[in-house]
């Protein structure tokens, strides 16, 4: 540990020499390479900025650059298609699913997590099975339902369910509250908190991380899904969501690649206002899914 | 009191119970029976036996989007997971900046699925597309990417690989969580970088490697939005109906996952029950994927026993 303070002898050695500059030659390949992966993972999304501000022709055009600026872009596509209609409907089915599966899977996450019950395995592994099948298996039977009741072509068949709670919601949760040592929960219980209380009075105010980062999930979830509101709400252009309508728009103004892509521009703002705020309980719950919790 | 604290346990876990029953049991079972019969939305349900089951072996374009989705699961799932292993350890290298890289690689992933696509699509047009335009410059030929049936899948790869921070992340966390004492003895017993990688890095974070793949293999079989929008958008036919397209699967049905062709055999032309035999035909595929994920379920799960 010393060895690394102290500073290097005047008199440098041809060894030393060269296994130092190896060190610096390994700290600029490094660099190099990270910074240009960097530049490939950033490049589309510059080129959609620049893009978005071309007129229509240039857009046609292989440039890279501008000729002149076109900032009303922005506003036009909010002229030419519903935006704000798909925006309201986007926030709608985002904030709404994330509100009610955290009521929901809240208290599932906790009894699965910290209470002995017996069938917990059995309820575990059925949580599993749900979050890991493809939502194709059970797309007819339950469009059948939805139109039974009349709701298709609107957003509650999407966000009627969250109430009963989300597997991976659960899944993500009940990894972080096994991190929550079980001894603030027996001293809750020794002073007489019956288990809702001990819930709501101890186990949320120190779950808030991974709370936080199943709703972050939840709501991203909510705000890209196609294959959802595709499914339900396609039949009725009032309910569509933002990627419904990204999704159709290249086709009736597949000319004006400038406005489709101020449009997919103002579909990815949100989210990137999100995550600059909640980074932190986001990389956190990535972390959960995969490690050891 | 036994009883009581059964009640309480029970009341945590209604909700959900609920859900799994009423979303995914019900649903399950009754997928089964209609798999068993002939229906479109209009008429009863009509019992045929096994005839959904016989005709999907006779359906060359479910053979097609079966092919496709093999495609995938053989591609994209190990170079997903090979890119984000050298990311990762990339990543690890850096005491300064590696938040900063982090964030970059990361962000992508955020992207909505249906606007990168679109911003693939553009970004690598044949004609007059950047990505070819560079190429282009430096003496290469650029392919015709999603406009040419050998090239469509590669480009969904990219555009996988472009999202590719999650998993990252989840790779990062395992790398970082190698003991360094580990890399150390490995030093002292002439271990040069490779071998540090190969025999120390690489065991330890196995299980997460195992998970990478089971839920890349899940992933992939429901691919569905980026292939479903990728076709339409470079085909640069209109579409109806909020994004079903008359070129789902474009070029040529190079593009039609198992999922896109259940869609498209379900909601455009109306046979649900074909559809349905198709979709116990993915449930038990998934079910024998998830069953793997759970023999080796000890890192996954978090138990402590």
């Amino acid at each position: 540990m010393t060895a690394v303070l102290e500073r290097p002898a005047p008199a440098v050695s041809p060894d030393v020499r060269r296994a130092r500059r190896q060190v610096r030659l390994a700290w600029i390949a490094k660099h190099s390479i990270a910074i240009a992966l960097s530049i490939m993972f950033i490049a589309p999304v510059v080129y959609l900025l620049l893009l978005s501000v071309m007129t229509s022709d240039q857009a046609l055009t292989s440039d890279y650059w501008p000729n002149t600026w076109h900032f009303e872009n922005y506003v036009r596509v909010f002229e030419v298609t519903p935006l704000p209609r798909y925006l309201l409907n986007t926030v709608i089915y985002a904030v709404s699913a994330t509100v009610l599966m955290l009521l929901s899977s809240v208290p599932a996450a906790y009894a699965l997590a910290k209470l002995k019950f017996r069938g917990r395995n059995v309820m575990f592994l059925t949580i599993i099975c749900v979050m890991m099948l493809p939502p194709q298996v059970v797309t007819v039977p339950l469009y059948l339902m939805w139109a039974r009741y009349g709701l298709t072509g609107s957003l509650a068949p999407l966000i009627i369910p969250m109430l009963f709670g989300d597997a991976f919601c659960i899944f993500l949760m009940r990894q972080f509250l096994l991190t929550i040592p079980s001894e603030y929960l027996d001293a809750a219980r020794v002073d007489g908190c019956g288990e809702w209380k001990t819930l709501l009075r101890v186990v949320l105010p120190m779950a808030r991380p991974g709370i936080a980062a199943a709703a972050l999930f939840q709501f991203f979830y909510a705000w890209n899904d196609y294959y959802g509101p595709l499914l339900y709400t396609s039949e009725n252009e009032n309910s569509w969501t933002l990627s419904l309508g990204l999704a159709s728009f290249h086709g009736v103004h597949h000319v004006d690649w400038n406005l489709v892509t101020a449009a997919t521009v103002l579909a990815m703002v949100p989210i990137v206002v999100v995550f600059f705020f909640a980074q932190k309980a986001f990389v956190q719950g990535v972390t959960l899914t995969g490690v050891k919790g | 009191m036994r009883l009581r604290r059964t009640l309480t346990t029970w009341s945590f876990l209604a909700p959900a119970l609920i859900g799994i029953v009423v979303f995914f049991l019900y649903p399950l079972i009754s997928a089964v029976y209609f798999s068993f019969t002939k229906f479109d939305l209009l008429t009863v349900p009509q019992w045929v036996g096994l005839d959904n089951y016989r005709r999907m072996a006779d359906d060359p374009l479910l053979m097609q989007s079966i092919r496709n989705t093999l495609w995938m699961v053989a591609v994209f799932v190990p170079v997903r997971i090979i890119s984000a292993i050298g990311l990762s350890m990339l990543l690890s290298q850096f005491q300064r900046g590696a938040s900063f890289f982090r964030t970059i690689f990361y962000l992508p992933a955020l992207a909505p699925p249906v606007a990168a696509t679109i911003a693939f699509v553009y970004l690598l047009k044949p004609g007059t597309g950047p990505v070819n335009t560079f190429l282009d410059h430096i003496g290469i030929e650029g392919p015709l990417w999603f406009n040419s049936p050998e090239w469509s899948k590669p480009s969904l790869v990219l555009l996988g690989l472009w999202g590719i921070g999650d998993l990252m992340i989840i790779f990062l966390a395992g790398v970082l969580g190698v003991p360094v004492s580990l890399y150390e003895a490995a030093s002292l017993d002439g271990a040069n970088a490779w071998h540090r990688f190969r025999y120390v890095t690489l065991p330890t974070i196995r299980p997460v490697i195992l998970f990478a793949a089971v839920t890349g293999v899940i992933y992939t079989l429901q691919y569905f939005d980026q292939a479903a929008v990728a076709g339409s958008v470079a085909s640069g036919q209109a579409v109806t109906g909020g994004g079903i397209s008359s070129s789902f699967g474009y070029p040529e049905g190079s593009t039609f996952t198992y999922p896109l062709w259940l869609y498209t055999v379900g909601f455009r032309y109306n046979a649900l029950g074909y559809a349905n035999a198709m979709a116990i035909a993915l449930f038990v595929v998934a079910f024998a994927v998830t069953v793997i994920l759970l023999r080796r379920a000890k890192a996954f799960s978090g138990e402590e026993q």
